[in-house]
Formats: structure tokens, sequence, C-alpha cells
């Protein structure tokens, strides 16, 4: 099957590079706290490198490869039933750090169940697997960069960092942007979770304010009155110049 | 006072974590949910260019093999063509070769395979040249923010002799940690390429 292009680039003169990335606000490879990073992390300091087109090039997708239960995790496991827990919708925009939105980009999530267990053959604790909960979905973005799944609220889960140390309830995000360099993972959690300051992968990020931008605020004038409480959460990937003087970047 | 500028802020990134399989390659968490899975074979039938493996291995700091890392891959097709709408070169693209995989390496060895053709040369800034790479991007639990590096090969001697990116690695030696070496056997071409996150070979990665 053709893989078709959908446009996801921005009208107008033709853009230049991403904007650096601002390791004042990315974590660091090398934080202890989170004790995995210490034996993961690269010692050496990263090459700088120009983008070229293998930098400023990516990979597209679109409709057709998707399912359309993919983006709702509340029925696309269920077996025999609806899996447990609090109903909620995750929804926001996948933008640039210029304030437009990304159309048509792929956004993956993963996450606990309601009791914090995952479905994967690695996760032993101790909390039930749900029958009726896969725990993934994804989808693109619309024209404007919007973007939603449905989804039961994840529990929180104990792991061995310290001896007891707690995630605070979170999806994990994986989003594309049209550019190789924009690619992102990364993880929201929930306003008001007590576990969030606690947490040493949330303090792997260096910056204050950059922690507050991962909590997605109770968004009530988008709940489903009866049936379902929604998150927002806008996800924002690396911006590019809009004027370029040095228009050579294809090399001819 | 200024003006304010009005600019956003990346979204700062987090840890792939243990259990990154789950969204981005369910069946290696052992369940199958989506009609339709990416995959690390992301040639077809009538996609043109040699067919090559590349495989190796991710090290962390102990020596030890990540057995529970996630790659994703990127390329242009044998002629140097990005499958992008900014890639204007005039050149053929096939259709249904979208130049990209996701790999999960195997979770008893910790070999990562990725089945494509070998890409062509394309074009650098400014009129040069960059010799054929594959472009990577590495996540695993411990690893904070995706790493970014370039595979190149090791029977292109002249052009990696004049690619702009490995001639900006200012140790000549650290340039051969990005050099996948070539093998033949029963007709089928393997490179390896091991990656180090930290040690003597520690691999060069990119802040792009
Ligand atoms: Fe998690």
């Amino acid at each position: 099957m053709p893989i078709e292009r959908p446009n996801m680039l921005p009208t107008g003169p033709k853009p230049g590079e991403y904007y650096q990335r601002d390791r004042d606000m990315q974590p660091p490879a090398y934080t202890p706290i989170y004790k995995t990073s210490v034996l993961r992390s690269p010692k050496n300091a990263l090459l700088s490198i120009d983008q070229s087109l293998s930098e400023l090039t990516g990979p597209m997708f679109n409709h057709n490869e998707l399912g359309p239960l993919d983006n709702d995790m509340i029925s696309n496991y269920a077996q025999d039933g609806e899996p447990i827990g609090q109903r909620i919708i995750v929804h926001g925009r996948v933008l640039d750090e210029n304030g437009n939105g990304v159309p048509n980009t792929l956004v993956e999530a993963w996450q606990a169940n309601a009791g914090g267990r995952y479905r994967h053959k690695k996760d032993v604790y101790l909390a039930p697997i749900d029958p009726n909960f896969g725990g993934c979905g994804r989808c693109l973005s619309d024209d404007n960069g919007y973007y939603f799944f449905r989804t039961i609220k994840p529990g929180p889960y104990p792991w061995r960092n310290y001896v007891n140390s707690w995630r605070p309830a979170h999806i994990h995000l994986s989003v594309f942007g049209p550019s190789f360099s924009q690619r992102l993972i990364t993880q929201m959690y929930f306003e008001g979770d007590p576990l969030i300051d606690i947490c040493p992968i949330v303090k792997t990020i260096p910056d204050a304010e950059a922690i507050k931008r991962l909590i997605a605020p109770l968004d009530m004038n988008n709940s489903i009155p009866m049936d379902t409480r929604a998150y927002k959460f806008d996800i924002v990937l690396r911006g590019r110049r809009s004027t370029l003087f040095e228009n050579r970047l294809e090399g001819n | 006072m200024v003006q304010p500028l009005h600019m956003l802020k990346e979204t700062p990134s987090q840890t792939a974590g243990p259990y990154v399989h789950i969204g981005l390659a369910p069946s290696y968490a052992g369940f199958d949910i989506f009609e339709n899975n990416f995959s690390n074979e992301i040639v077809g039938p009538d996609t043109k260019g040699e067919r090559i493996t590349l495989q190796g291995r991710v090290f962390d700091g102990s020596g030890t093999p990540i057995r529970d890392v996630l790659l994703e891959s990127w390329q242009a097709n044998s002629e140097g063509k990005y499958n992008h709408p900014e890639d204007f070169q005039a050149k053929e693209i096939e259709d249904n070769f979208r130049g990209w995989g996701r790999i999960c390496s195997d979770f008893d060895t910790g070999v990562y395979q990725l089945k494509t053709i070998k890409p062509g040369k394309v074009p650098g800034r400014n009129g040069a040249v960059q010799a054929p790479h594959i472009s990577l991007w590495i996540v695993s639990r411990g690893i904070n923010i995706g790493l970014s590096t370039r595979v190149y090969f090791s029977d292109e001697t002249t052009a990696n002799a004049t690619d702009p990116v490995l001639n900006g690695i200012e140790l000549v030696e650290r340039r051969q940690t990005l050099i996948a070496k070539r093998n033949e056997a029963d007709g089928e071409v393997v490179y390896t390429f091991d990656i180090y996150l930290q040690g003597d070979n520690e691999t060069v990665f990119f802040d792009i």
C-alpha cells in the first residue's frame, strides 16, 4: 500500500533549521537520583552538528495505518466488558515552539491499568492485570494539531529505585513531528498528585517550570456529565526558524 | 522592558521506561492489539538497492548488553532521497519506502536487527556530500532523553573520508565508533554496529 504523504508543513516561505534544544530544561543523561541512568548515560559531551536534510526530514504516517479504535483504550482491548477504573479523556494539541499546531503527526500512548499494573511480560507487580485493558493507544493529530484519547486513569505503582519509590500516576507519550530531530518521548502527570514532587524520574528535569509543563490540569469544561472527566495536555515540539537567508540546506 | 517573545518551550523529555514496548511495539510486550504494527523490516518487493541487515547490541557502562532498548532508524533510499516533502532532489522514490524502522532488542541476547537497504549518498550543507548513513534514535529505561547517532558503512572509505559529520569529530579514533563493519555470509550482507553508552569505545552521540 503506497504511503500517502499528508501535508505536515507550514505554508509560506520555506522555513529553516529547528531551534537548538534547551538543555537547561531537558533532563541531562546522568542523574544519580534515577539510578538506572548511572550506567546508561554517555560521559562525553554530545557533538553539536548542523542540521542537514537527514535531520530536517522524518517519517510520516497516515490514517490508513491506524484502526478506528486505536485511540480508545476503554474499548480497544475489551474482551467481555469494560476496563475497571476512572474513565477519562486526555486531549490537547501538538504544537511547535512558535505556537503553531503540528498537523497529522503520530501520537502514541501507553500506561498501567487502574491498579498500577502494565500488560507487559516483564511487569510482575502484584496488582492484577485487567482482562479488558491493553493500555496502549495511538492517533494522528488533526489539521490543527489536536489529538485525543479515551482511557482509564492509571494507578501509581512501586518500583525499585530507592527502597520505597512510587511512580505518580502517568501516561507515557511518544510524538514525532515532521523532522526526526523533533522526536520526543515524555510522560504526562495528573494535577494534584502528591507523588509528583517526590518522584526521582520527574526530578531528572532540572527546572521547576519545565516540570509543571508535564502536569495536566483537570478540564471540567470538556468532561462528559455522568460519564467521563477530561484532562488537557498540550505537547510542544521544537520550533524552527521562519526566515532563511542561508538557503542552502539541501546543498544545491 | 522589552516586548515579550511569546515563544513556547519544548516539552521536557522523560525516560521511555522498561515498558516502552506496550506503546510502541505491543507484540514485544506479549500481546496483540493493533491490526497494523510498525517493524524492523522496512523494504518491500519493489524497493531498489542492496538488501542489508544492520545488527548489533547496545552496551551499558558495565559492558552488559541492554536488553530492553528500542531504536528507531531513519534513512534515504538507494538513490539518496528521503521520503519527505522537504527533499526536493529530482530523484525517484519508491511509493512504499518510508525509510523508517522501529527495532526492539532481543530480551535474552540484547541483539537488535534492522532489515533494510543500503542508502545512497545524501546532500549535506553548502554543497557538501554526505556519505551513506542511517540515523538512529535510541531510548530505554535509564535514558532520560533519546540519544541520536549515525551509522556509516565500512566499505565506503572514500565517501566517509570527506563526510562533514565524521570529519567534525575532533578525536579521529572516535570516528570509528560510527562505522558499521560489513560481512558477507551465505549471500547475505550483514553490517555489525555495536553501540557503547560509556567506556573507552563510547559511541559519538549528537546534539542535532
Ligand atoms: Fe510507567
